[in-house]
């Protein structure tokens, strides 16, 4: 098969395009491919992560642009930075920070495509995240509580009530 | 005046150690991304903020109570010469990202060059341990151990839900990216290696190529890495890439047995022809030194070729790579020119081995 670009170079580039849906293959040489700028996995300039993350969050812009539950994403800005969500949807990389707190649960659907998940349950920085510690600490005791009762086990689940509680008036001083 | 030890040698110290299932798998590597409350991640810092960054960081190795960690090396960026940097992001000590787009980017590393921590990266800051074969889980131990002495002392970006953030969506949560370098020439060789590969991108782990472009892999050299940050806990990642790995061991040394039984003289005839053209040939390109390289370890592993150790193997690798070539050499080549270097090179590597 031939370059259908310049029709000289045998094709060795094969590939197919799907953009809302719409189907297109080309078939190129690699000469053509690089003067077109078009995506050759690997070399630089080309295809790369930030470019395949945009995508999801186009996608994600076009399905969810009606709800109404939501701020429409075009007006979304981080007040820290200044990066609209419309910037971050084109280059893929958050500003600073606070973009996880203004663009909020937007992000939720981007997180769940990517990872799977939309929490984090590993490390906590020991200092500033003592909080978060002592809360996962009381989610464990009171799940263990719940087990207690259900097996009858009053005097252990008094004293994880206990502990309950001293752990949450700290919550609370903190 | 910049330190240039790490670019005079293509062998890391850590390297001449060999680390448990060194046959099949050549190196891990743990890297860990943090950024600093209250400033804009480096894709948007103003030179001033960078320079804070690099300020605020830079201290926390040198402080008395973190002497337990050893000499660490500063090296800015800005301060050495392209071809020194070619040359880290050959030997893996930095990213190509820190090397060609960071502002006030710099990096520091560790005696024996385990250990390097770059700063003003895609994130504030990125701490990375390399080891020998596979060590994955004594990597992420330091690691951690060396993010905590930097919590102490500065305020991580942090986040209840969402974890440590980071400025790339794909490393939110832990930061945590861990790797695992494998050989495996003999899943190759035996047509398993893409089944083999796409089962291992189906449970949250990804595959890539080294040195090669793209997805192919020059000499046979595949990195598995954990693809989700976010939902899981370091344990889990660590653990899930553990048991992967050890999976492809296996799966590799049923394939290298298998060949030795079913065609040894052949399997037995590439490997010693790869070696007598290494250790003779005039012209040598990137993509054939790889593959013969490839041959020879396996050669190694096997007990066909004597001679060369693995760390041996590994310097070549590493010193055949057009960076450490010119390096070497001394002066720019064209690739042509390269590939007579890189011919002699070997030629004297191997006859001195």
């Amino acid at each position: 098969m031939l370059c259908q670009e310049c029709g000289k170079r045998p094709a060795t580039l094969h590939f197919t395009k799907i953009v809302n849906g719409e189907k297109n293959e080309f078939h190129i040489c690699e000469t053509c491919a690089r003067e077109k700028g078009e995506m050759i996995p690997g070399t630089s300039g080309g295809f790369s992560i930030h470019s395949l993350l945009s995508g999801l969050l186009d996608f994600e812009t076009a399905g969810k642009g009606t709800a109404s539950s939501v701020k429409a994403p075009q007006s979304l800005r981080c007040e820290e930075c200044g990066m609209t969500y419309s910037q971050f949807s084109k280059i893929g990389r958050f500003g600073c920070s606070s973009c996880y707190k203004y663009f909020g649960d937007r992000l939720d659907p981007l997180f769940k495509r990517v990872h799977g998940n939309t929490v984090h349950v590993g490390k906590v920085p020991k200092r500033s995240g003592g909080r978060i510690q002592l809360k996962r600490k009381i989610d464990d005791l009171k799940l263990e509580l719940q087990q207690r009762i259900q097996q009858e086990e009053f005097e252990e689940a008094a004293q994880l009530r206990d502990q309950i509680r001293t752990l949450e008036k700290e919550m609370a001083g903190q | 005046m910049p330190n240039l030890r790490f670019t005079e040698k293509a062998l890391s110290e850590w390297m001449l150690g060999t680390g448990s299932d060194s046959d099949i798998v050549i190196s891990s590597r743990v890297r860990i991304a943090r950024n600093l409350q209250h400033l804009p991640f480096p894709l948007l810092a103003t030179r001033q903020q960078s320079e804070e960054v690099l300020n605020l960081l830079a201290k926390v190795p040198e402080d008395q109570d973190n002497k337990s960690l050893g000499t660490f090396y500063t090296i800015e960026l800005d301060e050495i010469e392209p071809i020194d940097k070619k040359v880290l992001v050959e030997k893996h000590l930095i990213s190509p990202s820190l090397a060609n787009e960071s502002q006030n980017g710099a990096v520091m590393i560790s005696e024996d060059e385990s250990i390097s921590i770059m700063i003003n990266e895609e994130d504030h800051l990125r701490i990375q341990c390399l080891y020998p074969g596979f060590q994955v889980r004594e990597a992420w131990e330091k690691a951690t151990s060396i993010d905590d002495l930097f919590e102490a002392e500065v305020d991580y970006a942090f986040d209840d839900k969402r974890g440590y953030l980071t400025s790339c969506p794909t490393n939110v949560g832990t930061g945590l990216r861990a790797s695992v370098m494998m050989h495996l020439p003999a899943l190759v060789m035996t047509q398993q290696i893409n089944r083999i590969l796409s089962a291992v991108s189906q449970v949250g782990l990804t595959v890539r190529g080294i040195y090669g472009e793209g997805s192919e892999a020059v000499g046979n050299l595949f990195q598995i890495s954990n693809q989700i940050t976010l939902g899981q806990s370091e344990n889990e990642i660590i653990d899930n890439l553990h048991s992967v790995v050890l999976q492809i061991i296996e799966h590799e040394k049923n394939a290298r047995t298998r060949l030795m039984n079913d065609s040894r003289l052949r399997i037995t005839d590439r490997i010693k022809r790869s070696y007598g053209i290494l250790s003779y040939a005039e012209v040598m390109d990137s993509k054939e030194a790889g593959q013969r390289l490839s041959d020879v370890r396996l050669g190694v592993d096997l007990g066909i070729v004597e001679g060369p150790s693995i760390p041996v193997m590994n310097e070549l690798n590493v010193m055949t790579q057009p960076g450490f070539l010119q390096k070497k050499f001394g002066h720019d080549m064209n690739s042509e020119e390269r590939d007579i270097y890189r011919a002699r090179l070997i030629r004297e590597t191997l006859a001195k081995a």
